[in-house]
């Protein structure tokens, strides 16, 4: 049981997300030619290790976050929120209780 | 073996006797047996037959390893095949059969396999039964004869065909330290952990704690009950008859626990088992070793079994399982066990493989009439059903050779032992073999997985105490508590090392040695492996079946491993290791499906109106997760004269139909209006506030998603609708676009399909019927709400509404919507109304019938492989603005003229009829793959004939004047058909704008 | 080798099963082959095996870097049909589905292929009318379809869930020569077909870099040396894109995904058929084993993973599957579930191709199916690596297909790789 550390709703299980891809495809303009469209569309580096990967917390806060996890032994090292000003609200908050990463 | 239960002594509850039947026959046992200790003491011995060759087996073992003593329990629907009488509690009125067998597993015919047994060898299926290709061809005509038979000869017990009628329930549970086992070494670790102020949670898969403890004589109930106490005051959340039976990623374990599985009757109030799910910090395994078995002639034979087992039912069962014993062992463990069976009146003999003994253990023997005998082995059993006699050899310099029989009635073996890491080999660690204790240990993993007891290889008592305290103490250290931490103890403990012999033969003996029993592997077949080539572990496995059976390996893998290893001139751990998956014991798949069985295996989504409908003659039918009405009968008609009435009305009257189900969501933002002009092919920057607009949206490839309309209630504020089946995903869709992509534009979505309810008004009177709804009329003239216009006002009551002008029906027709509390109040409105004007309520197969007419495409065109330009909306593709799917959409394959594009389908006929899912074919060429298909078919009231809406290459230019073939070679007859326009009814759409 | 035939069982079931031999040889890599094929899974050793016997190309080796057959060839759920759609796929499975009818004696073992019936389950008119586009397009391209009604597979499979079931049953979609087959037994059969025309299985052989000149790859270096090849393809299901990285080549359009899979214990014979079910979100396919289990699977664990071994949710939902059409299995145990991962390309249709290097081929891209493709793919590809041209048939399975707009999408789920299968 895969468990990410939502950085809005606290560590849960990997079945509240569903997976989205790889956080390092960059989507071009949308008038960007087809090359470019295809190249993000369709190819994959298909990372076997630490991967930046997107995760949607659809049973949750819908928000899309960033897993950094590894994806042979499926460790996670990092969740933020996908978008920079979440990140930011979320990296400047003080006080807050600090979630644990899932340990095993 | 001629086994009796004591006057005195073990852990029964001698005054609660529990009555239960054999194969019909009625025997009684007692309070705290297991079905096996019970059959025992009632002198039962050949309990089993195997997989293969039918032979007859008896109780093996008194654990979760048992390989022999599989019975069926229950009957009927509850008939629970392949169970271990060796970890099924007894309670009153168990009923247990045997299986795998005919008409006994006493006097089974089946054993004439066995008299072919030396054809029978590993891999021979693969050799045989394909069938003379000369004569019968190379089909698989001869092989799928010949499966049958094989088919009913495999397997085990037979399952019922009928519902499984008990309930079963999932639970979740959070820990900081789980700990699995609770003998010695799992309750000392617990109460170290629970006391350094941890959340500890134990689990046991026997009915009672105290692992070995429950084997050994009286005093050891005082230490377990010691044990038992302090875990209890330091707050250890205690589960007994749960097996933690897998362990995943992040600290998640997967435990079943019996629930029921123990008690008299049908227990309506309790489930039969629970699965639990539990997900902790740190897991502490405690889980024991299990005695091995070495192979030798007849090893399988009833009345031979491990010698621990035999302690078991000794100590704990309070049974003599022989009168006249012999014990075989290689190591020291089995020394203890000879003097307690003495003492309990058993003639008992010891044979040693082991070149000297320590005089420690000579010792534990003094006093006793124990014969012991170094440097000898168990060779061959005598005795066809039973055991009669042992051959045992004697160790010279030249190997094994004969060196008697001895007289016994059973005969107890200890192999050595192999700790249980089945646990943490799921999580991917692989073993590693510990030689001096010949056997595979725990790997350093890093992992928050610590081992303890004889988990790690520690045979000795207190070390196994010493191991669990320090394993807590681990645990509570990586916790971040500060506690002493006693150093591990090593693995080992015995006064001598032990010996490691795995097979015993004498050179020109030809003997049956069982290495995995359960499935017949002998130690020939493992040669016979090597002989073919299939030397590497896994090879080794498939190709003899060791390890596969129900037992999982837990008995045969070692001494395969190490035949396998001794054949190829190497040492064990050059072969390989072994790898254990999940599930460690068998667990029911009725445990892992909980509750959500039957109507209950998805949710299902009702709209607000659900209750309505029904009330007013609806049949539902599904639609995807949803029930939605799919035609209103009137008296006796069926669906076809329904919806064709329904469809008329609409076209004539008016009509109302329940659309809430489609998908709703609220746009917000003072970039909304920029994102819609983004996700939508079309052009959203214009369109103005009081207005709606139907937009295609594309995925990344250029492929239709979705289609829906948009309305715009301010500068900054749209509510778009989408399909019923897209509506998730295009939720989803926009908030990726917005969260990942697109994070400069200020807007916010929202799904709102739950909070309004929706109906269509459609058809000439639908106006006259919706003003007469509405607190205020005028709101709605044409002039105020052209086509296409938009408005939020409230129907009479004062119900707050949102109303579109818009149409799928293709008549002038109206969307609806109310906040979903209101949608009964809606449709008892509207409904008033239309039954005055002459309407109808209609469902989805009208909506059907009316759309196709008019060529508007639902997922049955979109089915994610069509163009908008396929799908005839290529005029919706902007060219003047940019958007999702724009660059891709236009790959060449994508854009050739003679793709397959969106049709009306006639049959030239007018009397015939045709089916969706049918292929279009060329008039000369009704095969191969044909130009088309079919999507939709319907009955037109308006044009009194059946049509249809497809795809065909080039599309209906292409077609004027040629004839297709409608193919339908799996249901109905071709029929000639005419190509034409999709917009088959009321074309220039004027019926909308009236 | 030595044939297998009812003769050699009994001669050696009297002489104590001395008589066999290795049914492979255990070949030490020799320093140059015309042919290398990195993979010794199904694939691969079906590649090597028609190389030699339709193109006579013989100095030939396949490298694994486990044990040939320990990849996805042993981990899945043996299930062999050819009901597909879209052009190419058609004519490929359908080539597929012939080959299996005659494997085994084409290479003289039993691979058990037992012709079954593939039922499909329909729960709707909608999902009927699209099973039957699929299913009459199967029958006017000459393969087998039928439509089963309800009474129909009421008395073909009467213990089926047809009283509380969610979403009731209301007929099925059969192809009756799809079935399936004992998954270890083709492994090996190719290989023993493949060692006895010459060729070299080389297995604990694993590729740690390709080495390339001009253009071309001269060599593969591997964890038993280096070894030099005229040409090279690459069958490595899972693992195709850190070979295509080694080679140098950058990204490719496929996602390794991981799928569980499950048998129960062997119980007496439950279930004659293969029955797939797929409705609200569920998909789910099961049938039993000559031994008695009951074997079955469902869909990926939905996140990307080269770790062979899944987690519970899918557990979960497979049972919950299970039981919905097949209500009796409640008390019957699972006595093991593991997981393969697999290659998912952005269509869910395969990959068998010449690549941008020029003497280095590709097969890839199988997602779930690549069990019942493995004697047409290693027929292709064979075809493919000796003749430096695709055949007709697999014209579409090229990389650059993404770039051209085909579509061979049989889902219709768009590029996103884990909602193929």
């Amino acid at each position: 049981m895969l468990r990410i550390a939502c950085p809005f709703c606290g560590l849960r299980d990997y079945s509240e997300f569903t997976y989205g891809g790889d956080a390092a495809v960059v989507y071009p303009a949308l008038d960007a030619d087809e090359d470019a469209w295809h190249d993000a569309v369709f190819m994959r580096e298909n990372v076997r290790g630490l991967q930046s990967e997107t995760w949607h917390h659809v049973n949750g806060c819908r928000m899309w976050l960033i897993v950094d996890r590894d994806t042979l032994t499926h460790e996670i090292v990092g969740v933020r929120p996908a978008h920079p000003e979440w990140a930011n609200v979320i990296a400047t908050e003080t006080g807050r209780e600090k979630h644990e990463k899932p340990q095993a | 073996m001629k086994s009796r239960r004591l006057e005195q002594g073990g852990r029964i509850d001698r005054a609660k006797s529990i009555g239960f039947a054999w194969d019909g026959k009625s025997l009684t046992g007692y309070q705290g047996d297991t079905l096996a200790s019970a059959l025992m003491a009632s002198g039962q011995q050949i309990l089993g037959r195997s997989f293969k060759y039918h032979r007859p087996r008896g109780i093996m073992s008194a654990g979760v390893e048992e390989s022999g003593a599989l019975v069926t329990i229950g009957k009927g629907s509850r008939t629970e095949p392949n169970t271990k009488a060796t970890v099924q509690e007894l309670f009153e009125g168990l009923e247990a059969f045997g299986q795998n067998a005919w008409p006994s597993v006493r006097y089974d015919l089946g054993a004439i396999n066995s008299l072919f047994s030396r054809f029978f060898a590993a891999g021979f299926y693969y050799k045989t039964f394909m069938g003379p290709k000369a004569l019968l061809g190379q089909g698989t005509g001869f092989w799928m004869l010949c499966e049958k038979l094989i088919r009913q000869a495999a397997g085990m017990g037979k399952a019922s065909r009928d519902p499984d009628p008990d309930c079963y329930d999932h639970a979740h549970a959070h820990c900081d330290v789980l700990v699995v086992g609770g003998g010695p070494a799992g309750l000392s670790a617990a109460a170290v952990a629970a006391r350094a102020g941890l959340d500890v949670l134990l689990v046991e898969q026997d009915f009672e704690l105290g692992g070995d403890l429950l084997n050994q004589p009286e005093p050891a109930d005082q230490q377990r009950r010691k044990l038992i106490a302090d875990v209890q005051r330091q707050g250890v959340r205690i589960m007994t008859r749960t097996t933690a039976f897998g362990l995943y990623d992040h600290g998640a374990a997967g435990l079943v626990e019996r629930v029921s599985d123990h008690l008299p009757g049908i227990n309506h109030n309790l489930p039969r088992q629970r699965f639990w799910i539990v997900r902790s910090s740190r897991i502490i395994l405690a889980t024991g070793a299990i005695e091995r078995q070495i192979a030798f002639g007849s090893n399988d034979r009833p009345g031979v079994m491990t010698a621990s087992a035999g302690r078991a039912y000794l100590n704990r069962f309070g049974i003599l399982p022989g009168e006249r014993i012999v014990i075989a062992t290689n190591n020291d463990s089995a020394y203890q066990t000879a003097t307690e069976l003495e003492d309990a009146g058993a003639v008992v003999s010891l044979i040693d493989a082991r070149e000297n003994v320590r005089s420690e253990l000579i010792g534990l023997l003094g006093g006793s009439n124990i014969s012991l005998r170094i440097r000898a082995a168990p060779l061959d059993v005598k005795g066809m059903r039973c055991i009669k006699a042992l051959e045992y050899t004697t160790a010279t310099s030249q190997g094994w050779e004969h060196g008697g029989v001895e007289d016994c009635d059973l005969l107890l073996v200890s192999g050595g032992w192999s700790p249980v890491v089945n646990l943490l080999s799921h999580l991917g660690h692989k073993p590693i073999w510990n030689r001096e204790q010949a056997c595979f240990v725990a790997p350093e993993t890093g992992s928050p997985v610590l081992m303890a007891g004889s988990a790690a290889a520690i045979w000795n008592h207190e070390d196994c105490l010493i191991s669990g305290q320090s394993a807590g103490a681990g645990a509570a250290k990586l916790m971040g508590c500060s506690v002493r931490q006693k150093k591990n103890p090593k693995a080992g403990g015995w006064s001598g090392p032990i010996k490691p012999i795995y097979e015993v033969a004498v050179q020109g003996r030809q003997l049956k040695s069982l290495v995995d029993p359960q499935h017949d592997v002998t130690t020939d077949d493992i040669r016979l492996a090597h002989r073919e080539g299939f030397v590497s572990v896994e090879h080794l496995k498939r190709y003899t079946t060791l390890g596969m059976a129900t037992d999982g390996g837990k008995v045969g893998n070692v001494i395969g491993l190490a035949l396998m290893a001794e054949a190829l001139g190497k040492d064990i751990p050059d072969v390989g290791t072994t790898t254990f998956r999940p599930p460690y014991t068998p667990v029911s798949i009725g445990a892992l499906r909980g509750r959500n069985v039957g109507e209950h295996f998805r949710p299902l989504r009702r709209t607000p109106m659900h209750d309505w409908n029904l009330e007013h003659g609806a049949t539902m039918t599904m639609a995807g997760l949803w029930h939605r009405p799919w035609y209103f009968a009137q008296q006796d008609e069926g669906i076809e004269q329904a919806y064709i009435r329904e469809a008329a009305t609409v076209r004539e009257t008016v009509g109302l139909c329940d659309v809430t189900s489609l998908g709703k969501i609220a746009i917000q933002g003072p970039d909304a209006t920029e994102f819609l002009n983004r996700v939508y092919t079309n052009p959203f920057a214009k369109l103005p506030i009081g207005k709606a607009r139907y937009g295609i949206m594309l995925r990344d490839d250029g492929i239709v998603m979705d289609d829906g309309t948009t309305w715009r209630f301010s500068e900054t504020e749209y509510f778009m609708t989408t399909t019923t089946a897209h509506a998730a995903k295009v939720m989803t869709w926009l908030e990726e676009l917005l969260q990942t992509r697109w994070q400069d534009l200020k807007v916010h979505v929202t799904s709102v399909s739950e909070q309004w309810a929706g109906c269509a008004v459609a058809g000439p009177k639908s106006r006259e019927v919706l003003m007469a709804s509405l607190e205020s009329e005028d709101v709605i003239s044409n002039e105020n709400l052209p086509f296409m216009g938009v408005m939020q006002t409230l129907m009479k009551g004062g119900m707050p509404s949102r109303i579109a002008r818009i149409s799928f029906s293709g008549e002038l027709a109206y969307e609806v919507y109310v906040p979903s509390d209101y949608g009964e109040s809606m449709m008892n409105l509207l409904w008033e109304r239309a039954k005055a004007a002459g309407g109808c309520l209609y469902g989805l197969e009208a909506l059907g019938a009316l759309r196709i007419e008019k060529g508007h495409v639902t997922g049955a065109e979109l089915d994610g492989r069509v163009t908008i330009e396929d799908a005839g909306l290529g005029k919706m593709a902007s060219p003047n603005k940019s958007y999702i799917g724009k660059s891709l959409k236009n790959r060449p394959e994508l854009v050739r003229e003679d793709r397959p594009r969106l049709v009306g389908i006639k049959p030239k006929d007018r009397s015939k009829t045709f089916n969706a899912g049918a292929i279009l074919c060329k008039q000369d060429q009704v095969s191969g793959m044909g130009e088309g298909w079919v999507t939709a078919v319907t009955h037109s009231p308006a044009l009194g004939h059946w049509i249809g809406l497809g795809f065909i290459k080039g599309g209906h230019e292409a077609w004027k004047d040629r004839t297709a073939i409608v193919a339908d070679p799996l249901r109905k007859e071709d029929v000639e058909a005419e190509i034409v326009s999709p917009h088959m009814f009321d074309p220039k759409g004027e019926r909308m704008h009236v | 080798m030595s044939r297998f035939s009812l003769w050699s069982i009994i001669q050696n079931g009297l002489n104590r099963q001395r008589g066999w031999q290795r049914q492979w040889r255990d070949p030490e890599p020799r320093d140059k082959y015309d042919v290398v094929i990195v993979g010794a899974g199904l694939h691969g050793l079906a590649t090597a095996y028609y190389l030699a016997k339709n193109h006579y190309v013989r100095n030939v080796a396949v490298l694994e870097k486990g044990w040939l057959g320990g990849g996805n060839a042993g981990r899945n759920t043996t299930i062999i049909r050819s009901n597909y759609m879209m052009p190419g796929n058609r004519e490929f499975y359908e080539h597929s589905l012939k080959l299996w009818e005659g494997l085994s004696h084409e290479l003289n073992y039993n691979v058990m292929f037992s012709q079954r019936h593939h039922v499909t389950l329909l729960h709707s008119p909608a999902a009927r009318d699209s099973a039957a586009r699929r299913y009459n397009t199967m029958k006017l391209a000459d393969s087998d379809a039928e439509m089963w009604d309800l009474p129909t597979i009421r008395k073909e499979i009467p213990h089926l869930n047809y009283d509380n079931a969610r979403f009731p049953i209301i007929g099925a979609a059969v192809q009756r020569r799809a079935g399936n087959a004992r998954h270890d037994a083709v492994a090996w059969g190719y290989a023993r077909g493949a060692d006895s025309l010459g060729i070299d299985i080389i297995q604990n052989c694993e590729v740690t870099g390709v080495v390339r000149e001009n253009g071309k790859v001269t060599s593969l270096q591997t964890t038993r040396g280096e070894i030099g090849a005229g040409k090279v393809g690459l069958a490595v299901a899972g693992n195709t894109s850190r070979l295509w990285q080694m080679a140098g080549l950058g990204n490719l359009p496929i996602e390794t995904h991981k799928l569980q899979a499950f048998v129960s214990e062997p119980i007496k014979p439950l279930l004659d058929h293969v029955v797939v079910f797929g409705v609200g979100g569920a998909h789910f396919y099961i049938s039993q084993s000559d031994k008695g289990g009951m074997v079955f699977g469902g869909d990926l664990d939905w996140y990307k993973s080269y770790a062979q071994r899944g987690n519970l949710p899918v557990v979960q939902d497979v049972c919950e599957c299970a039981t919905s059409i097949l209500p009796c299995l409640g008390r019957v145990r699972l006595l093991r579930h593991w997981s393969g991962v697999m290659d998912m390309s952005m269509d869910g249709s395969p990959f068998i191709c010449k690549t941008p290097v020029e003497n280095l081929y590709l097969n890839a891209g199988w997602n779930y199916g690549g069990f019942k493709a493995s004697p047409a793919s290693g027929w292709y590809f064979a075809d493919l690596i000796a003749n430096n041209r695709a055949h007709e048939t697999v014209g579409h399975f090229t990389l650059d297909r993404f770039r051209k707009g085909v579509n061979i999408d049989e889902r219709g789920a768009g590029p996103d790789p884990k909602l193929h299968g």
